[in-house]
C-alpha cells in the first residue's frame, strides 16, 4: 500500500456542480438535515481544535525563543517586547548548540549511510537467494523490532566499553546501525521480493557477477524503497534519545537531543531559559522544514512499515 | 545462478549479521544470563545467585508500581490514541458533507491540510516534545496554568507533574499528543484504499455515518488497526515512555514514584545504582510483558480476514 494522501477529497471540486433538483422538504427530512449539520459542526470543530492544539505549542516555543528571561516567566502568553535575536546567538555559541549539531550530523550521516548499505546487502540476499538458514536469519532480524531495547542496553554498555567504543562517534554510529537493521531489513526484504526477477537473470546470463548485478541492476531498481526507509531511519536516528543517553556520556560528544536535555537540566542554576528555547526551536526547524518539503516521501516512509 | 552463490551470500551477510549479532543479539542473551547473577556492573566479578534477583523483584514495591504504570501505558495509550486517530481519519476521509454531483464519499474541507499539520509532532524528537511540555506544565510560570488564570480560573491551578495523582496522566497526554498524527495518516492511507462502491451501497441502504464507520470502515481497516495497536504498545512500553518520564518528571520517576515505568527503572538500577544484574532482571520482566502484550493483541484481535 503506497497511497499516502490522495484521498477522494483532493479531487473534489469544492462547490457542488451537479444539477439542482427540487425536493419536497418534509419535516422528517428537515430534522435529519439539522442533526447532520450539528454533527458536522461538532466533528469539524474537533478537527480544528486538534490542529490548534498541535500548532499552538510549537508556535508558543518559537515566540518564547524571542523573549527575554523575565518575560518568559512573568507573562508566558504575551508577545515578545522586541525580537531578542541574541537568544539564538547565545544558544548557538555559548550553549554549544553548534557542537551538538555537528555531532548529530556526523553520527546520523555515518549511521544512515551504513544502515542503507548493510541493510540493503542483507535484505537482498535474504530476499533473492535460497540457502539453509535463510528463514532463521530473517526472523532473527525481525525479532529485534519487538524486543525492549533497554534490556540489551545494560550489557551493551559494557560490550561497547570493552571495545573502547564508549563515548566515541564511530562507536555510536555502529550501535545506531545495528539497531536500525531490523526494520531496514524487514522493509527492504519485502521490497526486493516485489522486484521482477527477469532483469537480474538477464544480467546474470550476460556474465555479470552477483555483486555487479546487485550494484548496477537491483539497487537502482530499489531506489524508491531505499528513499522511504532512508527517511524513516533519518528521522529515527536524528531524534534518537535513549541510545546516546546510555552510551554517550561524554559532554563533548553529545548529540542534539541529549544536549538540549542537559541544557534544560543545568538551567536550574544558569538560568538562561530564553537561550534554551532558542536551542529547542533551532533543533525543531530542520526536521520540520525537511518534512514540509518532502512531505509525501516522509509520510510514505514512516507509514509504509506498519501497513505491510 | 549457482556460480559463486554461497561465497556471495556469505560475503554480503557477514558484516550486517556480525554487527547485529554483536550489538543486539549478544547483549540480549547476556542480559538474560546476568539476571541470574549478582553482577554490579562496576566490577567484572560476579557469581551465580539463582533466582535471588527474581525473588527480590517480586518483593519490590517500586517494581510493582512501575509494572502497573507500564501496563497502564500499554492499555490506555493505544486506546486513546487509536480512538482519536480513527475519528479524525474518518472525518478527514469519509466524513464530508455529501454533495450532489460529487463522489459518494469525501472528506471534510481542507483534509490534506489537517493531515500535514497533525503529522508535525511525529517528526520531532520525543525529547524535544517532552522538554516543551515540561515547561507548559510548570505550575507557576507554565503556559497551561497561566492560560487558566487568563480565563479567570485562578482557583484551578494544578501542580500537574508535581501532583502524584496527575503526573502520570500528564505524561501520557504528551505521548497521545505526539502520536495521534501518525495514526491519522496511517489510517487515512488505509481508508483511501477501501473501494467507494462499498460506501455507495451502504448509502443506498440508508446507513448513517456512524453505522458506515462501524459496519464498513472499521472492519476493513482492522488489520491496520491491529498492527498499529501492537506498534503503539511496544513504543509505550519502551523508548517513548523512557524519554518522556525521564525528561519530564522530577526524580526522574515523579513524586512518590508516581510515574516510574519499567524501562526507566531498568535504566536507573543499571546506570545510577550500580545494580546491573537486578536491572537485567527487571528488563527480562519487561521483555515478558512486551511479548505477552503483542501476543494478546494479535490473538484477541484475530478475526476472519476480509478481502476486498
Amino acid at each position: 500500500m503506497k497511497t499516502t494522501d490522495s484521498t477522494p477529497s483532493d479531487m473534489v471540486p469544492q462547490q457542488s456542480g451537479g444539477p439542482v433538483r427540487k425536493e419536497n422538504a418534509s419535516g422528517a427530512q428537515k430534522r435529519e438535515k439539522k442533526e447532520g449539520t450539528v454533527l458536522n459542526v461538532f466533528s469539524h470543530g474537533m478537527l480544528v481544535l486538534w490542529a490548534f492544539m498541535v500548532v499552538m505549542p510549537l508556535l508558543w516555543a518559537v515566540m518564547t525563543s524571542f523573549k527575554d528571561d523575565n518575560a518568559i516567566f512573568s507573562s508566558p502568553w504575551a508577545l515578545p517586547d522586541k525580537l531578542h535575536f541574541d537568544n539564538w546567538a547565545r544558544a548557538w555559541t555559548d550553549a554549544n548548540m553548534s557542537d551538538y549539531f555537528l555531532n548529530t550530523i556526523l553520527v546520523v550521516g555515518g549511521s544512515l549511510v551504513g544502515t542503507l548499505v548493510l541493510g540493503s546487502m542483507a535484505a537482498y540476499v535474504l530476499a533473492r537467494f535460497e540457502f539453509p538458514g535463510n528463514g532463521f536469519i530473517y526472523y532473527l532480524f525481525i525479532g529485534g523490532m519487538s524486543f525492549p531495547i533497554m534490556l540489551a542496553l545494560v550489557p551493551l554498555f559494557y560490550v561497547v566499553n570493552n571495545m573502547g567504543l564508549l563515548n566515541t562517534i564511530h562507536g555510536l554510529i555502529l550501535v545506531y546501525i545495528a539497531y536500525s537493521l531490523p526494520f531496514t531489513v524487514f522493509f527492504l526484504t519485502a521490497f526486493f521480493r516485489t522486484l521482477p526477477t527477469s532483469v537480474a537473470e538477464a544480467a546474470f546470463v550476460d556474465g555479470a557477477s552477483h555483486s555487479r548485478t546487485f550494484l548496477q541492476i537491483m539497487l537502482p531498481m530499489a531506489k524508491p524503497g531505499l528513499i522511504s526507509v532512508g527517511i524513516f531511519n533519518f528521522l529515527g536516528q536524528w531524534n534518537q534519545y535513549m541510545l546516546p543517553t546510555v552510551l554517550n556520556t561524554d559532554p563533548d560528544k553529545r548529540v542534539l537531543t541529549q544536549g538540549l536535555v542537559q541544557l534544560a537540566a543545568s538551567q536550574g542554576y544558569k538560568g538562561d531559559w530564553s537561550g534554551l528555547f532558542a536551542g529547542l526551536v533551532m533543533a525543531m526547524i530542520p526536521v520540520l522544514a525537511a518534512y514540509i518539503i518532502f512531505q509525501r516521501q516522509v509520510v510514505t516512509g514512516l507509514t509504509a512499515g506498519a501497513l505491510k | 545462478m549457482q556460480h559463486g552463490k554461497y561465497r556471495f551470500i556469505v560475503g554480503f551477510l557477514a558484516v550486517p549479521l556480525g554487527l547485529y549479532a554483536l550489538f543486539v543479539i549478544w547483549p540480549f542473551i547476556q542480559s538474560i544470563y546476568y539476571s541470574f547473577t549478582d553482577w554490579t556492573g562496576l566490577s567484572p566479578e560476579f557469581e551465580m545467585v539463582g533466582f535471588a534477583n527474581y525473588e527480590r523483584m517480586f518483593d519490590d514495591d517500586i517494581f510493582w508500581k512501575s509494572l502497573q504504570h507500564s501496563l497502564l501505558f500499554a492499555l490506555v495509550l493505544p486506546l486513546v490514541t487509536i480512538g482519536l486517530a480513527l475519528f479524525f481519519a474518518f472525518m478527514i476521509n469519509v466524513g464530508g458533507k455529501r454533495r450532489r454531483g460529487g463522489p459518494v464519499i469525501s472528506g471534510v474541507r481542507g483534509s490534506s491540510f489537517y493531515k500535514i499539520v497533525y503529522f508535525f509532532p511525529q517528526v520531532l524528537s520525543i525529547a524535544i516534545v517532552a522538554l516543551l511540555f515540561a515547561f507548559a506544565y510548570n505550575p507557576d510560570s507554565g503556559s497551561i496554568n497561566s492560560l487558566l488564570r487568563g480565563i479567570g480560573l485562578d482557583s484551578v491551578q494544578p501542580l500537574w507533574l508535581g501532583d502524584p495523582g496527575l503526573a502520570l496522566w500528564c505524561v501520557m497526554a504528551v505521548l497521545v499528543w505526539s502520536t495521534v498524527g501518525f495514526f491519522v495518516v496511517l489510517f487515512s492511507a488505509g481508508m483511501a484504499s477501501i473501494p467507494a462502491d462499498l460506501y455507495e451501497a451502504a448509502l443506498l441502504d440508508g446507513a448513517g455515518r456512524a453505522s458506515t464507520f462501524f459496519r464498513i470502515t472499521l472492519p476493513l481497516l482492522w488489520d491496520t488497526v491491529q498492527s498499529g495497536w501492537v506498534y503503539m504498545g511496544i513504543l509505550a512500553l519502551g523508548a517513548e515512555s523512557f524519554a518522556v518520564v525521564q525528561i519530564m518528571t522530577t526524580g526522574p520517576g515523579g513524586p512518590d514514584y508516581s510515574t516510574t515505568v519499567m524501562v526507566l527503572y531498568v535504566y536507573q538500577k543499571a546506570f545510577r545504582d550500580g545494580q546491573a544484574a537486578y536491572a537485567t532482571t527487571i528488563g527480562v520482566a519487561l521483555l515478558v510483558v512486551t511479548l505477552a502484550f503483542a501476543a494478546l493483541v494479535m490473538r484477541l484481535g484475530r478475526r476472519e480476514r476480509l478481502e476486498y
